[in-house]
């Protein structure tokens, strides 16, 4: 009761049925078989993509660089298992549009052969410019599904002096179960990742946060953090979006981070206790980021787990592990059920960002029947950043763009609570998502006929300068010929003369 | 189109619960109010009610094969009927069959679907159509017949029922009589106090619903209760219902404080004319009435203001109609002005300044 008080109150937000439990109960498995082939895209992060540094036809190690990260923002890749290299070429995306984009085919040995790099005896002995360097080195990215570089975060945190990190252990998307099984089973690595990654940013208190339908999880990491004063563990609301980073932060440390500010700026940074894992592994035993685990579920899932795969490797084998039944599955998504995107076929990669593919049945989805918007406003209650959802669709679907920015289309996070709770089944986050995209273009379109426009006027400026040019060259030749002959006519008159 | 495409974003779980589905809640909601309404009133009432509602979807399926659109999933969303049910219940329970015709004819066609047909409209249907009848046929929007319960020795049977439905009620002076908002307002016009007007009102019985009235405002208690129930299964919010009663609660009770003898008490406000029905399920209306929790709040206030300032000093006795309209009419005003904070932007939707530590 005195909790309601304390606590600033958590802004609009759904509970959908959890339905975790189907996965959250089981350990993970390790033992998934070393697909043939791994499709590794180059860009798996936020940034830049990676460039290749293997030719086709190389013998690879397992963790051994394949592409370096290029750019202020980028992560680099590398080989989830060893094995020679077949292509670098363009496969389908696993994106809703499943458009090609390049990546490195690996087809692989079967030995699994790590590829060794040094390993420091007291990674606490290191510079914590060392720890964000060995980060960046290994590829880590956010793992919780925004995939941002880790390393250009822990630097960031290291320059603003961040005085709370946030590890983020909500994992409020419903079926999802890795997160909460990955602190169950290894507390002590993510505690020592975080332990780290303080280290990298020079900073002396964390906070995990745990929504409280995972006690066993939150029992875990409190006895793995209970030798270090720096770290503790809390126990969070279960709402959706509760791993919203800003509505995390403000429930943790009662501060709002403003639009346009990294929330580093006003000294918190946020990661996932996935990426704490990772960090731990890249540091202590030299391990780039080559798998990691993926809940796999869904009502279509014969056997639904956590499974750790290595990166690149095809959902299609992923379903087949887990026996799911393609011809019940009526959507297959990667990511959770509420942010997550539809993908359209299951030969696409897993990817750093994968936290769950979904094989969903027809009676799991939302039915797509769309019914009139009766401004029924759950929407705009729902919205954990406060927007209007339904003014904003109803300018989209007439096509008044610059309305719908107006009303905050930009501060949408894609939540999907708007379109989870809708009465209608209007798909809400696809019309912000098709606006912004359509913005985008627009303004593309725009710059790219000024450019037009202005190299048009800079080659006739050119073309008259030249024609100008020309016609005083001409006269000037034509007078140059007058003089020319003037002074011959005057020589011959003086020759005549004398 | 867009819609039509197959979602590629989430969220690709929901709420199962569809349009179709929030107005048959209403509506069941309405159920015992209704039920005693057409028990009270005997057969009369339910030709009236049957009527209005066929001829609502009569309506609705014109208009909608007019715009060339599929017609059943629109009958099936179930808002025409919802309309037309609200409009029967705030009807004179004996009145002629046309008023049904006509009052959903208003409702469905200028009401509605002028506006483009079902979320679109500005105004509450029922009310567009309760305030239309009332300006146009006064007589018959203001005979209010006698208490009469089915199978009571006294009540019309079905054959004089129909009788009194399609030609019209004789001996109207018997079977009639005003209503206890009416009466109040001719006796006030003639300088006599309430001690004096009041000495036949029974309080339980206007709280239970056993007077003349509306076919279905009668019974507080039962709308009162639907309403609350409506609550408890989240379709409609608190908002709304608590700042207008409680708006009409506060001003009828300072005024009854100053002067008890020309001005009503609250339980008395509370209990009559359409004050209940119109706070639980007309103001909630969601498509005219604002989206946020604070707008809701203004315009509860806003309507039960109205409805007091009218009741009080207007010339009619009942003013939750035309309360209702003026609010729906600021609706989009309200909606301009009181709109949500975004996370990381102040009220005037610039960013927030970082914090200096």
């Amino acid at each position: 009761m005195l909790d309601f008080f304390i606590k600033p109150r958590v802004r609009g937000g759904v509970h959908p049925e959890a339905r975790k439990e189907n996965t959250a109960d089981e350990n993970i498995v390790t033992n998934f078989p070393i697909p043939k082939t791994l499709y590794i895209p180059l860009q798996q992060h936020v940034g830049k993509p990676a460039e290749p540094l293997i030719r086709v036809g190389d013998k690879v190690l397992k963790g051994q660089l394949l592409a370096y990260s290029q750019g202020l923002i980028s992560a680099p890749v590398h080989a989830p298992s060893s094995g020679i290299i077949l292509d670098v070429n363009d496969y389908p995306a696993p994106h809703p549009s499943a458009l090609p984009i390049r990546m490195i085919v690996l087809e692989t040995d079967g030995l699994d052969e790590w590829f060794t790099s040094p390993i420091p005896d007291d990674p606490f002995q290191l510079t914590p410019e060392d720890i964000s360097l060995r980060v960046g080195a290994a590829g880590i990215v956010g793992l919780g599904g925004a995939t941002f570089p880790t390393a250009v975060k822990l630097n960031m945190g290291r320059e603003n002096q961040i005085d709370t990190l946030i590890i983020n252990g909500s994992e409020c998307e419903p079926y999802l179960s890795c997160d909460d099984r990955l602190m169950q089973e290894r507390a002590e690595k993510i505690i020592d990742g975080v332990r780290l990654m303080l280290h990298g940013m020079e900073s002396h208190h964390a906070v995990v946060a745990i929504e409280d339908n995972k006690p066993l999880a939150f029992a875990a990491m409190q006895i793995a953090a209970k030798p270090y004063s720096s770290i503790e563990v809390m126990q969070i609301p279960t709402q959706y979006p509760m791993g919203w980073d800003r509505q995390l932060i403000r429930y943790v440390t009662g501060k709002e981070v403003p639009v346009g500010c990294r929330s580093s700026e006003i000294g918190v940074t946020i990661h996932n206790v996935g990426t704490a894992h990772a960090v731990h592994k890249a540091i202590r035993y030299g391990q780039a980021l080559v798998n990691r685990v993926v809940t796999v579920s869904g009502g279509a899932v014969g056997k639904p787990m956590n499974v750790e795969v290595p990166l690149g490797t095809l959902i299609s084998e992923v379903f087949a592990f887990c026996e799911v039944n393609l011809e019940d599955t009526a959507r297959i998504v990667m990511g959770g059920p509420m942010m997550g995107d539809s993908l359209p076929h299951a030969g696409l990669p897993t990817v750093k960002a994968t936290s769950g593919v979904l094989a969903l049945t027809k009676s799991e989805l939302k039915s797509s029947e769309v019914q009139p918007c009766i401004r029924c406003a759950a929407c705009v209650t729902v919205c954990p950043a406060g927007l209007r959802p339904l003014d904003m669709a109803n300018n989209i679907r007439v096509n008044q763009l610059d309305a719908a920015v107006d009303l905050g289309l930009k501060d949408c996070i894609s939540c999907g609570c708007c379109s989870y709770i809708c009465p209608s089944n209007i798909p809400l986050v696809q019309f912000f998502k098709y606006a912004s995209g359509e913005i985008v273009a627009r303004q593309q379109a725009q710059h790219k006929s000024e450019q037009t426009k202005r190299l048009m006027d800079d080659r006739n400026a050119r073309m008259e300068r030249i024609a100008k040019q020309q016609e005083e060259d001409e006269k000037a030749r034509i007078a140059a010929k007058a003089e020319r002959e003037r002074l011959k006519a005057e020589q011959a008159s003086q020759e005549s003369l004398a | 189109m867009m819609v039509n495409m197959k979602p590629r974003s989430g969220a690709h779980i929901g709420t199962k619960a569809n349009v179709t589905f929030i107005m048959w809640q209403v509506m069941l909601a309405l159920m015992p109010a209704t039920a005693f309404g057409l028990w009270l009133f005997g057969w009369p009432a339910i030709n009236l009610f049957i009527i209005t509602l066929l001829s609502a979807v009569f309506f609705e399926v014109i208009c909608i094969q007019l715009q060339g659109r599929a017609v059943k999933p629109a009958i099936m969303d179930g808002s025409a009927i919802l309309t037309a049910w609200l409009l029967a219940l705030t009807l004179p329970p004996w009145a002629p069959w046309w008023i049904g015709v006509v009052g959903s004819a208003i409702a469905i066609i200028l009401g509605k679907q002028v506006y483009g047909g079902l979320g679109q409209n500005l105004f509450n249907p029922a009310m567009i159509a309760r305030v239309a009848l009332l300006i146009s046929f006064p007589i018959e929007m203001t005979t209010w017949a006698n208490v009469s319960p089915l199978f009571f020795s006294h009540s019309p049977g079905l054959v004089e029922s129909w009788h009194i439905t399609f030609s019209g009620l004789d001996n109207i002076d018997a079977k009639t009589g005003a209503t206890v908002l009416g009466m109040i307002k001719t006796e006030f016009s003639q300088h006599h106090i309430l001690s004096d007007i009041l000495k036949d009102y029974s309080g339980f019985g206007n709280f239970t619903g056993w007077a003349r009235g509306s076919l279905g405002e009668t019974s507080v208690l039962l709308l009162g209760l639907g309403g609350v129930w409506l609550m408890r299964q989240g379709i409609i919010q608190w908002h709304i219902p608590a700042s207008l009663l409680g708006t009409v609660i506060l001003l009828a009770s300072i005024f009854h404080l100053i002067d008890d003898q020309h001005f009503m008490s609250p339980l008395m406000h509370l209990s009559s004319g359409g004050l209940v029905l119109v706070a639980f399920f007309i103001a909630t209306d969601y498509v005219t009435s604002p989206n946020t929790p604070l707008g809701q709040l203004v315009f509860g206030a806003g309507c039960g203001l109205l409805i007091f300032v009218i009741r009080t000093w207007g010339a009619y006795p009942e003013g939750s109609g035309f309360a209702v309209l003026l609010m729906n009419s600021a609706t989009p005003l309200i909606d301009y002005y009181i709109k949500p904070r975004i996370y990381g932007r102040d009220r005037q939707g610039k960013p927030l300044e970082i914090p200096k530590s």
